[in-house]
């Protein structure tokens, strides 16, 4: 089930070495944490993504954005391992492992998380009865002992403190009657605790205020460290005003079109996604 | 139970004859397929709609037309409701009515019933109709009420409404056809009975909604027995009962899911007063194919008296895993913060009533999409709680 | 989807015989000879050396009996059970009667201490001193009944029935059938008949008893039908807690279990009714199991009087069963909290009714089904006002779950209203745990059958939540022994 990452095969089948210098050069340096490669995607016949590709390095923060419909959060889903899609052909990889082959709550062990664009809710289950569960399940298929009840409450009111979240919300049942901000923070607190080796941020900035914003931003960039990786998907540059990336790549049509350095979004929020659209008149805003 | 009344005999020429007066007038009801005492009469009938082809059952039944006398005899209610087994035994005719795929009415085919004057009786009737694929129609049941004449006495009048009725009504639904139906099953008296069945069959992707008017009866009893057949269809179904003396009304249905991606809705309202008794029995079924179902059932009631009765049984009976399901059930009197609110602001208690009977019932009536009909029974809302005695009297 | 294709795979696959109480102790039996008829009865009656009044009211309860017909309203198929083929009567031999603790044959200590049931009156559990007085009933007769010292110092009665027979009959006399009749049902006129043990109490006025009271049943002997009875009387201003826990061994044949309990809540008193009900449920065939067809009815006789039933039901190949209240003092309340969890080819029909007579009473039903495997499980209610229960007022809320496409789910509420001052809501719905929320919890690290057991724990939560603390943990893992294959 679990392939290794196998480097001679990703060399010996990669187009010239020319197009692809970034991916080489990471390659050489091992540095490579997030590599999709020609990921072709489709639900319900209809092809979402198309060929994409793209890497992030070790420690990166990447930033994707593009317009809607563009296939953003597919990608994020599909790297997560949400079944509704079609995989046709590619490969996700993480850390040497291909992400395909696993289920969603191994990608998880593997140290991959999701902050959801809407977080969902489960009635009846107390948000700290969730955080337990979750926090020792990743721990077991790592191989590590369960954390004991004064440990976990610690690090969780830590946590917590630091995102401004109240304790009579750990009590409450899992997202169940918070804002959106709160929901929100609620994914960033589980970050923070799980300590994912790559994140991926999927539209968070969608429902939030400027204030919420800044505490959900604060919370991720303190999260930032050399070996934990981010892709923040965002249809605004917004969001990265607060969370700086390294890199911005732009996503139109189920692919990567564009990839560049932070000022690229500072470029689209100017010129808009048109000028990367076949048909500019289906873009919607 | 009432007993049974003797079965009336099929009416001549001339009683037909002497209700063309009722029909002929220019407010009459237009489109019209008028039953007299359960036999088509087409010289009371008029035009129909284009692509709708009008035969009685009679005629249908002589010629032998295997498709239709299968629609007739529907696998899945006959023979498991005694009330469709006696309308079988005792049908003497109706009408089968087919509109072909792809034609539209925004007006409605009005299905009338009529009596002749004679002593207590019995009529069974059993109507079919089949909408083509595609096709749009609109069906709109009542009962006719004679006005009362200068040379009839009001015994006699009452005598001559003291009937009963057990109507049946097949619908065929093709694939993505849309079919609305409506009944009044208003203007009977203390001792009539209406048993109205309809057994309905959905299509792939149709539209089938049904709405029901119910007041004024001794015993009435509506029943619906309805199936998807086929995938991606929508239902809803509706009804306002408005009951009081010892009227009794009962509304049965079985909505049975045997495909998947259905969704279905039942609303059911009950205002109860004096002694007065609801019923409401609804069972939603979802076979094991019939996944991704959206159902949901709901009733309430309202009761005014101490003597008023509501009996609910709403049941699911669930077979396949993928489906969202629901029922719901209240009864219980007005809301006391609302009435006083209103009182409040100025309404006297019977007014402020009123208007929330009114606004209970109206929910359903404002959703007909029918604005004429609407009218009609919002009026006779009105009228029933007008005839409402004043609050305190009867408790 | 592959999730729930993999959680519905396991359920597939799931063994119920994995039933961890299904052994069997050889221990000898004094029995009854099979079969029934007037000299079982009054050979029954003789064993326990009742009083002629009893032996005449199991008599003209089983004369009622054989007047009467098996219902066959419950959605159950079963196969027609030969009454003349059971034991109406088994005691262990070295049992003659309760007596304290350390006169019990070890081997039945044994038999306790395998099923986790503390007979020894100090246990230290986590930390915490759980002290919980147990009546432990074994096939007919009770064999232990502990703490019945500190029990008797505030008042309250805690001794097996037939013990009570000789030394409360004022008691027993009054209260016995008075909430459920001989001639109430088939089951119950039957169990009255035949009962042969089974737990009393009595709270005097104004006694809130110090510690939970529990009768622990399990039925040991083959072809032994067991009928227990249970009397729970909480005079004015009393309070009590009881909890009832049954487990049987496996076996091919079916097990008959007709038991009867009845309360009777007086002015200001409340009862709590606690039930983890783990009879042997049958293998994943449907072979062998306990019919359950119980009888539990409370009175809320008294002004202001409460009860609470709670039940928690993964056992038995068939459950026939529907705690009530009759809401006969003003202002009274019943409650009814139940999970019935169905797996295998179990079939569960249960339910409660909720009877409002008097002024101002309320009731409360909240029900938790979970079906999975090829088993069917069916809610039926009933709550009814009287013309003169002014202000009556009932939620119902009962919900279902379904995991895999080969088990059913139904609910048969009955509604009667007949008084406007009532207010009755009821809600319904049925469905399978979200794709959404599945993928969330793998996303988080869980693999699917923690996922499931989590999300089912969240979905009866409001349930677990009335159950004493300690029965709470034991529910807890025995809902996710029940879905055992479905949640790993």
């Amino acid at each position: 089930m679990r392939r290794a990452y196998n480097l001679r095969h990703v060399v010996s089948t990669s187009p010239p070495w020319s197009r692809y210098d970034r991916l080489g050069r990471l390659l050489l340096e091992n540095r490579l944490m997030l590599e999709i490669r020609r990921l072709n995607v489709s639900i319900g016949g209809r092809k979402i993504l198309d060929d994409c590709s793209l890497t992030v390095e070790d420690g990166e923060v990447a930033a994707i954005m593009g317009p809607n419909g563009a296939g953003k959060s597919t990608l994020a889903y599909v790297i997560a391992g949400r079944k509704d899609y079609r995989v046709e052909s590619g490969e996700v990889i993480l850390n040497g492992v291909d992400l395909l082959a696993l289920e969603p709550d191994e990608r998880a062990a593997r140290g991959l998380f999701l902050a959801f664009q809407y977080p969902i809710e489960i009635p009846g289950v107390a948000t700290m009865t969730f955080l337990k569960a979750t926090l020792n399940a990743q721990r077991k298929q790592r191989g590590e002992a369960e954390l004991s009840t004064p440990d976990f409450m610690r690090r969780v009111k830590g946590a917590a403190e630091r995102l401004g979240i109240k304790p009579d919300m750990l009590k409450r049942a899992l997202n169940v009657g918070f804002s959106g901000g709160e929901k929100k923070r609620m994914d960033i607190l589980q970050m923070a605790l799980l300590e994912p080796t790559f994140c991926i941020l999927d539209e968070t900035d969608s429902g939030l205020d400027i204030d919420a914003l800044r505490v959900v931003a604060d919370g991720v960039n303190t999260l930032r460290a050399p070996h934990r990786g981010f892709l923040v998907i965002t249809h605004y540059q917004r969001l990265l005003d607060y969370i700086v990336p390294d890199r911005v790549h732009v996503m139109a049509e189920g692919r990567i079109v564009k990839s560049g350095g932070k000022e690229l979004a500072l470029e689209l929020e100017k010129s808009g996604y048109r000028n990367y659209l076949t048909d500019p008149d289906q873009a919607v805003a | 139970m009432r007993s049974a009344l003797p079965m009336v005999e099929a009416p001549g020429a001339a009683e037909i004859e002497a209700l063309r007066p009722d029909f002929s007038h220019p407010g009459a009801l237009a489109q019209r397929l008028v039953l007299v005492d359960g036999v088509f009469a087409p010289e009371l009938s008029s035009a129909m709609p284009e692509g709708v082809r009008v035969r009685s059952l009679a005629s249908v039944l002589n010629e032998g037309r295997a498709d239709l006398i299968a629609l007739l005899a529907p696998a899945n209610a006959d023979g498991a409701d005694p009330i469709l087994s006696l309308n079988a035994a005792l049908m003497q005719d109706g009408v089968v009515i087919e509109v072909a795929p792809g034609a539209r009415s925004d007006d409605p085919i009005n299905l009338v019933y009529a009596s002749t004057p004679g002593g207590p009786s019995a009529r069974f009737s059993r109507s079919l109709i089949v909408v083509g694929a595609g096709a749009s129609i609109r069906l709109a049941e009542s009962l006719h009420v004679r006005a009362a004449r200068a040379d009839e006495t009001f015994s006699g009048l009452q005598n001559f409404n003291c009937l009963q009725n057990f109507n049946c009504l097949i619908a065929s639904v093709g694939e993505g056809a849309t079919f609305n139906h409506t009944t009044r099953m208003t203007g009977g008296e203390p001792g009539g009975v209406r048993v109205e069945s309809l057994i309905a069959s959905i299509g792939a992707g149709a539209q089938f909604d049904s709405f029901a008017l119910v007041t004024g009866a001794g015993l009435i009893r509506r029943q619906i027995f309805m199936r998807f057949q086929g995938p991606g269809a929508k239902s809803a179904l509706r009804g306002v009962s408005l009951l009081r003396g010892r009227e009794h009304a009962d509304t049965t249905l079985v909505v049975e899911h045997a495909a998947p991606d259905c969704s279905g809705r039942q609303l059911f309202k009950y205002i109860l007063d004096e002694e007065a008794t609801g019923v409401f029995q609804g069972k939603i079924v979802v076979d094991p194919l019939a996944q991704k179902t959206d159902a949901r059932m709901l009733s309430k009631a309202l009761l005014l008296s101490d003597t008023a009765a509501m009996n609910n049984k709403p049941e699911l009976e669930i077979f396949a895993d993928d489906v969202a399901c629901g029922h719901g059930a209240t009864s219980g009197g007005l809301d006391a913060d609302q009435l006083f609110y209103l009182q409040t602001r100025g309404l006297p208690f019977a007014q402020a009533e009123a208007l929330l009977l009114e606004a209970f019932a109206g929910e359903l009536i404002d959703g007909l999409g029918d604005e004429n009909l609407a009218e009609v029974c919002r009026s006779e809302v009105r009228a029933w709680l007008s005839r409402r005695a004043p609050p305190g009297v009867h408790s | 989807m592959a999730a729930v294709q993999e959680t519905v795979d396991r359920v597939k696959s799931i063994d119920v015989a994995e039933y961890k109480y299904g052994f069997f102790s050889d221990i000898e039996s004094d029995k009854a000879p099979k079969g029934l008829n007037e000299e079982i009865v009054r050979f029954i009656s003789a064993k326990k050396n009742e009083p002629s009044w009893l032996t005449e009211w199991r008599l003209d309860a089983y004369r009622r009996w054989l007047t009467m017909q098996e219902p066959k309203w419950a959605r159950v198929d079963y196969p027609r059970i030969d009454y003349q083929d059971l034991y109406y009567y088994s005691a262990p031999k070295t049992a003659p009667g309760p007596k304290s603790l350390e006169d019990v044959d070890p081997e039945l200590l044994k038999v306790y201490a395998k099923l986790g049931i503390p007979l020894q009156e100090q246990e230290i559990l986590a930390g915490v001193e759980r002290r919980v007085a147990v009546d432990a009933v074994f096939d007919s007769v009770s064999v232990v009944t502990t703490f019945k010292e500190e029990l008797g110092k505030a008042g309250v009665i805690f001794c097996p029935i037939s013990e009570a027979v000789h030394s409360h009959p004022e008691l027993v006399r009054k209260y016995l059938g008075s909430v459920v009749p001989t001639t109430d049902n088939y089951f119950a006129t039957l169990n009255s008949a035949v009962f042969s043990d089974g737990s009393f109490v009595y709270v005097p006025p104004g006694v809130r008893c110090p510690m939970e009271l529990s009768t622990y049943f399990r039925i040991n002997e083959q072809n032994t039908g067991q009928f227990e009875r249970t009397l729970i009387i909480a005079d004015k201003g009393s309070y009590v807690s009881y909890l009832e826990g049954c487990t049987a061994p496996k076996r091919d044949e079916n097990q008959l279990h007709a038991a009867v309990v009845e309360l009777i809540a007086h002015d200001d008193a409340e009862i709590k009714y606690s039930t983890v009900q783990n009879w042997y449920p049958g293998d994943s065939e449907g072979k062998g199991g306990i019919f359950n067809f119980v009888t539990k009815r409370g009175d809320c006789h008294g002004a202001n009087s409460k009860i609470s039933w709670t039940q928690v039901e993964t056992g038995s190949a068939i459950t026939w069963k529907y705690p009530s209240c009759i809401l006969r003092g003003d202002n009274s309340r019943g409650e009814f909290y139940s999970i019935a969890i169905s797996n295998g080819r179990q079939q569960v029909d249960s339910g409660t009714k909720m009877i409002h007579l008097g002024k101002n009473t309320t009731s409360r039903v909240i029900s938790k089904g979970i079906a999975a495997g090829k088993s069917q499980n069916t809610y039926r209610g009933q709550i009814s006002a009287h013309r003169k229960a002014t202000g009556a007022r009932n939620f119902t809320n009962c919900d279902s779950l379904l995991i895999g496409n080969s088990c059913g789910a139904h609910t048969v509420p009955y509604i009667e209203s007949r008084n406007p001052s009532t207010q009755f809501e009821h809600e319904a719905t049925t469905s399978k745990i979200s794709e959404d929320q599945m993928f969330y919890c793998l996303q988080r690290g869980l693999s699917a059958e923690e996922a499931t057991a989590l999300i089912v724990n969240g979905f009866v939560r409001d349930v677990l939540q009335q159950l004493p603390m300690e029965f709470a943990v034991e529910a807890q893992k025995l809902i996710a022994i029940s879905l055992e294959g479905s949640v790993g």
